[in-house]
């Protein structure tokens, strides 16, 4: 009986791990397919999709576009993200409440709804379409997520910490360069680091306020359109790779941090 | 460097609740004073004001004769050793301690000269590179100390700095914070709850309540004439008995008398005579023996009194009442 139960649980398990998973490792598998068309039977292993991929200097561009608005967008609503929640946890601001749901209600709206908006108010105040508006389209999908991450790493040792280091003579920004930021440093890193995977992921946002310079996913996207090679399993793998290395160094880095701390 | 203390008339109020009440008081400079009370008796917050973390609602401190209106901690030339001590834990026990001198714009080798210096003192030599979460409670209170010593403070401010150490560790860290006070000549403010504490370090005690001073005065004379009922008792065992009930003390009627137990273990030559009583109960406490007495002068109370460590006491036994007339202290 016990041994029939565990048998159905190892099923279960693995039934759910295959549902999440099995694309991904179709994707992967069909990326190293020797012949034109990404589906079966399998003819590889072959590495001449990575060459291709290698050689497509439009994909290479839009991954180093990619990376540089991940990096850029995310260093900036970290940055935005840690301002407001340190100013909300340790100073008593009008309407705390409020302007603490006013600045995570973003994560409720849905990015076609704030690429729409960012797309008419760049029209209408006469911005070029271009990474940097996408940038600031990141921001704003991410900056509620840093500041919610941040926020509930404030705790009562670090607002001590930071009220002996103004007793000891530091002013405001020494006080946030010195204690607050070195302190907060596991949830800063865990916000940088989800904000990179979510930007690098994007598409709804970067497709609509992009025009000549793209970013990874929307150049995926033109890809797709013109047909299915295992060149687009190629990049999808190099993007899937990117992504699992960030949460592998995140969880490396933060998390073994915090679970010293 | 040292400096005197003067707070005139401070209130302080948290909305309805006054934490401070008109206190007013002179910590002379190079002093070692104790602001003593239950919790919620305003020490802290009173500590706070001195500090700058908080506001008076009414009042004046000065420091040095310099009024502190509107002067936040970092301007303040005083320093604080927290209750939870506040290490950066980010930073070696030489950054923490050098971290003042840092702000006060020192050189990095002067400051860790300094620092070393500083860590030496409180007994943590060698143990500049190290970081606090390696300390034990006892260590990183030391560090704590040569933080705030760090950048001679006019006023070194202590909250319940010994609160979470065990007792034998206490004992010795309130001997080390004499040494060094009086190696440094700092004014000390230290906030305790514990009376033995305050009895074995301070020039000076306050005994506050409500927020209010109950008491301001060298430990002896606030322990044997306390001036108030809450001061008697908070200082250690009392027996306080009104004044009509022994009138052959001479106190005016109205007054409470305040006689503490040992008093009646040596009454010496000029000894009051009280009369006689019946032991309710006792206890042999090694230096002495603890008895609950009945008084026949008043027979409803129970005095609480010691007897010498020889000879047997027990339940029912018949006792003379006498104590050392100088020993009795009248409250008003």
């Amino acid at each position: 009986m016990r041994r029939a139960a565990s048998l159905a649980a190892i099923l279960y398990a693995a039934a759910i791990y295959g549902f999440v998973f099995l694309p991904v490792a179709v994707l992967v598998t069909f990326s190293f397919q020797g012949g034109r068309l990404p589906v079966p039977p399998f003819d590889g292993p072959s590495l001449r999709w990575y060459r291709e991929v290698l050689a497509d200097r439009d994909l290479m561009a839009a991954l180093a576009n990619s990376a540089l608005v991940a990096v850029a967008s995310s260093a900036v609503a970290v940055v935005l993200g840690f301002l407001a929640a340190h100013a909300l946890s340790r100073r008593r601001l009008p309407g705390a409440a409020w302007q603490r749901a006013l600045l995570v209600a973003p994560l409720t709206v849905s990015t076609l709804i704030v690429g729409l908006g960012l797309l008419m108010l760049a029209g209408a105040l006469g911005l070029p379409k271009g990474l940097l508006l996408v940038g600031i389209g990141h921001v704003v999908l991410n900056m509620p997520l840093c500041f919610a991450v941040i926020f509930a790493g404030m705790t009562e040792a670090q607002r001590s910490a930071e009220r002996a280091a103004r007793d000891l003579g530091a002013g405001e920004v020494a006080v946030l360069r010195l204690v607050a930021a070195p302190m907060l440093a596991p949830p800063i890193l865990a916000a940088f680091f989800l904000s990179v995977t979510f930007s690098w992921d994007e598409f709804i946002i970067a497709f609509l306020l992009s025009r000549f310079d793209v970013t990874l996913p929307v150049e995926i996207w033109s890809l797709l359109r013109s047909g299915l090679t295992p060149e687009t399993n190629a990049i999808g793998s190099v993007v899937f790779l990117v992504s699992i290395g960030l949460v592998v160094l995140l969880e490396a880095t933060v998390f073994r941090r915090m679970g010293r701390a | 460097m040292t400096a005197g203390v003067e707070i005139a008339g401070v209130s302080k109020s948290f909305g309805a609740a006054r934490a401070l009440d008109d206190v007013t008081l002179d910590i002379p400079a190079g002093a070692y004073a104790v602001l003593l009370g239950p919790s919620g008796c305003g020490k802290t917050t009173l500590l706070f004001t001195l500090g700058g973390f908080l506001d008076a609602s009414a009042g004046t401190v000065r420091i040095g004769g310099r009024d502190m209106a509107g002067v936040p901690p970092a301007k303040r030339p005083t320093t604080t050793m927290f209750q939870d001590y506040a290490l950066f834990p980010h930073m070696s026990l030489t950054d923490n301690v050098a971290f003042g001198l840092r702000m006060a714009g020192m050189g990095r080798r002067a400051r860790r000269g300094r620092a070393a210096e500083m860590l030496a003192m409180v007994g943590l030599p060698d143990a500049g590179s190290r970081r606090p979460h390696e300390l034990s409670g006892g260590q990183r209170q030391r560090v704590a100390l040569a933080r705030a010593l760090a950048v001679e403070p006019d006023v070194l401010l202590l909250d319940e700095p010994l609160g979470a150490l065990d007792l034998a560790l206490r004992r010795q860290m309130q001997e080390e914070l004499k040494r060094i006070q009086g190696q440094v000549g700092t004014t000390f403010v230290h906030v305790t709850h514990d009376q033995e504490e305050a009895m074995a370090i301070a020039d000076l005690i306050v005994v506050m309540r409500a927020g209010r001073i109950e008491d301001a005065g060298p430990p002896q004379r606030v322990y044997a004439a306390p001036a108030s009922r809450f001061a008697a008792g908070f200082m250690g065992e009392v027996n306080l008995v009104p004044a009509e009930a022994l009138p052959q003390a001479g106190a005016a009627p109205g007054a409470t008398l305040a006689i503490r137990p040992e008093a009646f273990r040596d009454p010496g030559a000029d000894a009051l005579d009280l009369g006689s009583g019946t032991v309710t109960g006792c206890a042999f406490l090694g230096t002495h023996w603890r008895a609950h007495v009945r008084p026949d002068a008043a027979p409803e109370a129970a005095w609480i009194l010691h007897a010498p460590a020889r000879g047997a006491l027990r339940p029912g036994d018949r006792v003379a009442l006498r104590v050392a007339r100088d020993r009795v202290a009248v409250i008003a």
